[in-house]
Parts: C-alpha cells; sequence; structure tokens
C-alpha cells in the first residue's frame, strides 16, 4: 500500500491537533483531579455526582490545594461515609448562616496560618464584619443579611483581583445588587432599593459598568468592605475626598464648609449628589438652570454674586480654548505649524481643569489667578494661529518673485529660438540658387 | 584654451566610446512640422514631470519616516519646520498629478494621431506599461501620508483589489502586509514606492526612449505619403529643444502656481479605529474605474457585479495594451475611422464616469 504526502500530512496535522489538545483538557480538571487521588470527599461527591452547586474548577481554595475538609472538617482519607462524615473526627458540614463569619474566620483570621499565601494579606475580615450593618445585625440573630458567602459566594471564590470575583471591582455593584435592590427582601429595613439604578446612570457607574473602568469607585470603595456602613454625616467628604482630594482640601477651608456643619448638610453631595452623581460640568455654577449654586443664594448675596462672576470666568475660558481649537483643526489641516499651538492650548486647558478645581474654594478672586494664566495661554495660541494663517497666504504673494526668473528665461529663450530659427532661414535662403 | 580642454576630452572619449556617430544622430534629427506638432511635446513633458518627481522625491526621503507613529509626524515636520519642506511636498504631489495627467494626454495623442502603427508597436505597449507603473506609484504614494483620507481610501483600493478572482486575496494581502492596512501596509507601500516602482519605470523608460530615437518621430500618414520636397521638418537641436524648454518651463511655472496656492493638505492623521469619514474616494485616475464599480449591481447574472468589473477593467486594459496588434483599419472613404471611434467612446466614458465621481 502507497502512503500519499497528503496522508502524512494529515496524520501529522491531526497528530499534533491531538497533541495541542491535550494540556487544556489535562488544565480544567486538574485541580480536581488531583484531589481525587487524595481526597475521598471529591472522589464520592463526583461519583455521587453531588459536587456543590456552582463550583468552580479553578476556585482560590481549590487551587491552593485545600480540599472540602479544610472548611468542612470530617476525614477524606476514608471512604466510608460514616467514618469520614463523623462530627467527632471534626466534621462540620454546611455551617448554619450565623456561623458564616467564623467558619471562614478559622483561617481568614488567622495571620500564622495566611501569612503563607501571602505574607502582606489582611486578617481582619472578620473584626471588621461585626462592625458592619451587616454584622451588628447577624449578631442580633438576623439571618438575612450578608455574610461572606453571599459576597464572595463559596464554592467560586477568586481573588477580588481577579475579573471572575464576585468582588472584582466591575462586579461588585451586581453583587450588592442581589440583596439591595429587591425591595421584597429589603422591605422591612426601610431603606432605599434603586441605588443600583442610579448608581448605573451616575458619572462612576457609567465609568465603571460601562467604560470598565475600575478606577472609577463601586460600591464598596465609598461604603467599605468588610465593615460596610452608609457614610455618615461628617465622613462623607472624607469619602468624596480620597479621590477628589483637592476639591475636599479647598472645600474645608471654606466659610461655607463650617456653615454646612452647622446646618447638618452633607458636604460634596448637597451639590453632586451621592449614587446618582452627574457628570459635572460649568453650568452647575453660576445661576443658570442647572445651577446648583441658586439653590440655597438668592439674588444680591455674596455667593450669588460670586456664581456669577465664576461662570463668567470658566465662559471666557472655555470660549478661547474652543475657539483656539478650531483655528489648530484648520492648520493641522492646511499642513501649516500647529506644534507649538498645541502646547499652548493643553497648557491653557490644565489651567481650566485646575480652575474647575479651585472653584470648590468659592473664591473669585483665586480662580480668576487659574482663569486668567489659562486665557493668556489659549490668547497666545490664537495669536500664533492667526500668524500661521497669514504665513499661509503670504507664501502666495512669494510666488510672484519666484515666478518673475522663470518667465525672464521662459522670455529670452524664445528670443534665442526667433533668433536661431531667422539664422537658419538667410542661410537657407543663401544657399538656394 | 578652454574650448581646447573640452576637445581634448571629446576625443579622448571619442577614441573609446566612438560617439561621432551619436552625435551625428543628434545633428541630423528632424522632427516634422505640421497641424499635430503640439502633441510630440507632451511625452517630454511627462518626461520633465517624472524627473522633478525624482529630485523633490529624493528630498522627501531625507526627512520621511515610515511608520504608524512616524509617516504623518515626519511629514508634519517636514511642513512646518523644515524651510520650504512644505513647497517640496507639494510640488511632488501636483508634479505626480499633472505627470499622469501628461501620460493620458500623450497616449491619446498617440492613439489619435495612430502612431502605435507598425513598427512602433513596442514603443506603444512600454508606454502603456509606463503609465500603469506612474498609477501604482501614485496609488503607493497617496498612502505614505499616513492621513484619514489615505488611510481609507488605500483600504478600499486594496480591497478592490482583493475582489479580483483566484489571485486577489493573495495579492491583497501581500500589498497590505497582513489582512488590514496596518504600518506593515506603510512600509511595504514605501519599499515598492521609492525602489521596486522606480527600478522597473527607469528601464521600462530606457526601452520607450530607445525606441523613440530608433524610429524617430510618427508622421500622420497623409503627411507621409507627401513626397519629401513638400515636407517641413525643424532639427531636433536646437529648435525643438529649446520649444521643448519653453514649454518645461510654463508647466514649471503653472506647477509652482498649483503648490503655493492650492498646497496640497496634510489632513488628519489616521485613526484605524474610527469610522471612515465622508468623502472616501480614489486620486481623480482611478476614478472613472471606482465609479463604474460602484453603479454596477450587486450580480450580473451568476457572478457578483464587482468581480465582473474588475474582470472587464482587466480585460479593457490588455486589449489597450496590445491595441497594436489588433486595430482595426477602415475604408479610406469611411467617415469615421472604427478605431477613432473606438478611442472616442473610450474618452467619454472615462470622462463621464470621472465627473459622475465627483459630483454623485
Amino acid at each position: 500500500m502507497k502512503i500519499g504526502y497528503t496522508s502524512i500530512f494529515a496524520g501529522l496535522f491531526l497528530g499534533m491537533g491531538v497533541l495541542l489538545a491535550q494540556p487544556q483538557d489535562d488544565e480544567k480538571t486538574s485541580y480536581l483531579q488531583q484531589l481525587v487521588e487524595v481526597d475521598q470527599c471529591v472522589a464520592c461527591h463526583i461519583e455521587e455526582e453531588a459536587l456543590p452547586e456552582g463550583l468552580h474548577e479553578n476556585d482560590i481554595h481549590l487551587r491552593e490545594g485545600l480540599s472540602c475538609a479544610g472548611c468542612h472538617g470530617g476525614d477524606p482519607t476514608s471512604d466510608d461515609m460514616d467514618i469520614a462524615m463523623d462530627p467527632a473526627r471534626g466534621y462540620i458540614g454546611i455551617p448554619d448562616k450565623q456561623e458564616v463569619p467564623s467558619f471562614c474566620g478559622k483561617c481568614h483570621s488567622d495571620i500564622r496560618f495566611m501569612r503563607r499565601f501571602r505574607p502582606q494579606v489582611e486578617t481582619d475580615q472578620e473584626v471588621q464584619y461585626y462592625t458592619s450593618r451587616h454584622g451588628r445585625l447577624l449578631k442580633a440573630g438576623d439571618t438575612k443579611v450578608a455574610v461572606c458567602t453571599d459576597c464572595h459566594t463559596s464554592h467560586a471564590v477568586f481573588p477580588a483581583s481577579d475579573p471572575r470575583s464576585s468582588v472584582y471591582p466591575t462586579n461588585v455593584p451586581e453583587t450588592c445588587k442581589r440583596c439591595h435592590s429587591d425591595s421584597d427582601y429589603m422591605a422591612e429595613y426601610k431603606i432605599p432599593t434603586d441605588q443600583y439604578e442610579k448608581f448605573a446612570e451616575s458619572v462612576h457607574g457609567v465609568a465603571l459598568l460601562k467604560k470598565k473602568d475600575v478606577g472609577s469607585p463601586a460600591c464598596n470603595d465609598c461604603h467599605g468592605n468588610h465593615g460596610a456602613l452608609p457614610p455618615g454625616v461628617t465622613s462623607i467628604g472624607q469619602v468624596c475626598g480620597n479621590c477628589h482630594i483637592n476639591n475636599l482640601q479647598y472645600f474645608q477651608k471654606t466659610k461655607m464648609a463650617e456653615e454646612f456643619k452647622k446646618m447638618d448638610l452633607h458636604d460634596c453631595i448637597e451639590c453632586h449628589g451621592y449614587h446618582a452623581v452627574p457628570p459635572t460640568n460649568d453650568e452647575m455654577v453660576g445661576v443658570g438652570e442647572q445651577s446648583t449654586c441658586i439653590d440655597c443664594h438668592d439674588e444680591g448675596d455674596e455667593g450669588y454674586k460670586a456664581a456669577v462672576e465664576i461662570r463668567a470666568m470658566l465662559r471666557n475660558l472655555t470660549t478661547a480654548i474652543d475657539s483656539a481649537n478650531t483655528l489648530k483643526k484648520q492648520i493641522q489641516i492646511i499642513g501649516m505649524d500647529d506644534l507649538d499651538i498645541e502646547y499652548l492650548l493643553k497648557d491653557a486647558h490644565q489651567q481650566l481643569i485646575h480652575a474647575r478645581t479651585v472653584i470648590h474654594t468659592f473664591d473669585p478672586k483665586q480662580v480668576e489667578e487659574k482663569t486668567k494664566t489659562g486665557l493668556d495661554r489659549a490668547k497666545e495660541a490664537i495669536q500664533l494661529a492667526l500668524e500661521e494663517i497669514e504665513e499661509y497666504h503670504r507664501r502666495r504673494k512669494g510666488f510672484l518673485f519666484a515666478t518673475l526668473f522663470t518667465t525672464l528665461l521662459i522670455i529670452g529663450l524664445f528670443i534665442k529660438l526667433r533668433q536661431i530659427e531667422s539664422e537658419q532661414k538667410e542661410d537657407a535662403h543663401r544657399r538656394e540658387p | 584654451m578652454k574650448s581646447n580642454m573640452v576637445k581634448k576630452v571629446y576625443n579622448w572619449l571619442d577614441e573609446r566610446y566612438d560617439l561621432t556617430p551619436l552625435i551625428e544622430f543628434a545633428r541630423h534629427k528632424k522632427v516634422p512640422v505640421h497641424e499635430h506638432t503640439i502633441w510630440y511635446y507632451m511625452g517630454g513633458v511627462t518626461l520633465f514631470l517624472f524627473l522633478i518627481q525624482i529630485f523633490t522625491g529624493i528630498l522627501l526621503s531625507m526627512y520621511y519616516q515610515p511608520g504608524p507613529d512616524s509617516s504623518y509626524e515626519s511629514l508634519r515636520f517636514l511642513l512646518t519646520k523644515v524651510r520650504f519642506g512644505w513647497l517640496i511636498r507639494s510640488i511632488h504631489s501636483w508634479s505626480a498629478n499633472l505627470m499622469i495627467f501628461f501620460a493620458f494626454v500623450h497616449m491619446f495623442s498617440t492613439f489619435f494621431t495612430r502612431a502605435y502603427k507598425k513598427p512602433r508597436e513596442l514603443t506603444w505597449v512600454t508606454g502603456f506599461i509606463l503609465l500603469s507603473l506612474s498609477m501604482a506609484f501614485g496609488f503607493s504614494g497617496y498612502l505614505l501620508p499616513w492621513n484619514e483620507l489615505a488611510f481609507f481610501a488605500t483600504k478600499v483600493g486594496t480591497e478592490i483589489v482583493g475582489a479580483v478572482p483566484v489571485v486577489g486575496p493573495i495579492i491583497m494581502k501581500v500589498l497590505r502586509g497582513g489582512s488590514d492596512v496596518t504600518g506593515a501596509t506603510i512600509y511595504r507601500f514605501y519599499a515598492i514606492h521609492i525602489t521596486l516602482l522606480p527600478a522597473l519605470f527607469m528601464l521600462v523608460l530606457a526601452l520607450h526612449l530607445v525606441f523613440v530615437q530608433k524610429h524617430g518621430m510618427s508622421e500622420p500618414e497623409h503627411l507621409a505619403n507627401l513626397p519629401e520636397s513638400r515636407k517641413k521638418y525643424i532639427p531636433f537641436f536646437p529648435n525643438f529643444l529649446l520649444r521643448d524648454l519653453i514649454l518645461w518651463l510654463i508647466v514649471f511655472d503653472i506647477l509652482v502656481f498649483l503648490a503655493v496656492y492650492y498646497p496640497w493638505e496634510l489632513g488628519l492623521k489616521a485613526d484605524p479605529f474610527a469610522p471612515a469619514p465622508a468623502g472616501i474616494r480614489p486620486e481623480w485616475y482611478f476614478m472613472f474605474m471606482f465609479q463604474t464599480l460602484k453603479l454596477l449591481p450587486g450580480h450580473i447574472l451568476f457572478i457578483e457585479g464587482e468581480v465582473l468589473g474588475i474582470l472587464i477593467f482587466m480585460v479593457g486594459g490588455l486589449l489597450w495594451m496590445l491595441v497594436p496588434f489588433w486595430a482595426l483599419k477602415g475604408r479610406p472613404d469611411q467617415r469615421i475611422q472604427p478605431m477613432e471611434f473606438i478611442g472616442v467612446v473610450v474618452l467619454i466614458y472615462i470622462g463621464v464616469m470621472t465627473i459622475l465621481g465627483y459630483a454623485l
């Protein structure tokens, strides 16, 4: 029998395919398969098709070699169910909900045990938990509240930095939503259940959930993780200030901050809201329809005047930047020099960002320092752009001088040609008999 | 003393390379004078514009750095920071367009004066190849600034190449350096533009010029049949050459005028992830083909409209290149000669489709 080259190649391809496919299958079942050899709980539960619901083969506990008995106790070496699940051998089974924090805490609160996995690991989750609303209610006997497994799951646990984790930043709102958006479930607590909807539409929510920007805060960044509590009146500014540090510092030095305290007002959220924080815009300052200043200030008072002044400054700067940008684009298209204009505009824009931060001083003079510098840069950019456009047109005049030379050359050549041809004619005429 | 020195050098060269026959050939070279003499200048103008392309191209290559992060930037630097860089780039772009324009004029004038006939068949074929190479120069050069329009036009252009049956997808992949227009495409378009095409062009151009010198200027039929005494000629040196020079200078003036008053824009940098901007169209010399493909229905009988269009253009191009070998002969008494008729139809078709391309 002859074996053609095609068959050899086909065979090789198939062989390679099998070889390439093999390790992937191995990897998929490896953690469980490894445990089957040494752990009778896994062996039996696989055989009985009674593996826990939602078990993920890459669950961090499994991956680290922690078998069922590591949490649930018992004797995993015995294939006799009565021996393996004997309470005398430490078998706990499924813990009551109230026991879950200490159940997980057995390891997670023990730094001597935990640091073998990660030296800088935190082990205060259980302590923090019992300071939280959830923990306090649990202690009081309320088993509806969230415990470790409600947020982290039981058998699909991943580090919070793993996108598959239920507590990965972009998944946190969904995790909290499971209880907090369920109006029936939450009815007895008498708290709103629209936080998720509001958050999803907010500037933070859009960044986190739609743009997948994990730098944007999720629920736990403001409310805390294990010690979750609603931020109190005094701490709300600090919460926002964790990220918006300059805004907070400017605000804290103002007269308004003192007044807020006296009036029991909640710092940042009075103007910006909380779950439904909208994207900020310059219209929020001033006395227009979208202004938040006029919620408290009336025409004629000092704050009203400051709002008008600050709004005008911002408007002047943004208009100048817009004009310069339009000219810059025009210059870019006609192929003139826009590099310096770009630098000036970047600077102007930076000043605008500063000015928008300094707004939180509510002091027109401080805002003006920034807007004035920005305005100067934008005006320089506009001037430079106009010069470039002028230079573009000046080049045309240069053409007239350049063409004068070639035109003279053309005339010169033409005269020479005529001269040669008339000489040739005379020559021919002379030669004619 | 100076002329003595020149004479010495000449003699030295002549002794070794036998220059005298060449000089004699040039001295006796003559050009017929008649009502169609003007068309003789078109080839020369095209050649002059090609020389400008070489000169400005060399200058541009001193600053241009191909690459997705450097093509646009280096050109912007050239246009904004290098003295007269903008002028050189604008002349290069305008001269490219004028060169192709004059090449078309030269080709159609040759066609209508039937200068392609025996013994000049290969002069016509090499001329057609030169025009095709010029268009390839235009296509490859268009992408090099890596601006929005160039990027998308190249994407569409290479897609059309990809629609050619059987070999199309492979050619498209080779041209693009991958499955899409990327930085790899710039590198290979640049290499094609400054090495492969110039080498091929020079070779074919050399053949074309040798053929022209060998056969001399073609005389229109009615003039060729006249007795020698009634024909009018002017010497090539210096009469025709001086006229050539004057015309070249005029064209140069027009070129600089266009470059200064209508400088080629740099546009906005290409963003492969941005949606295609409105008004994506090829260079004007590809417009008639592009417009035809746009107007063809999706399917014609069992074949895709676009594929059929491409096939027709390929066959049409081949037939056009081989015109000298199949040209139809009309009877002398016929008012409209068949080849004239074909030429006019082709010319009208190209004109109408080009206008439609810009109007629609």
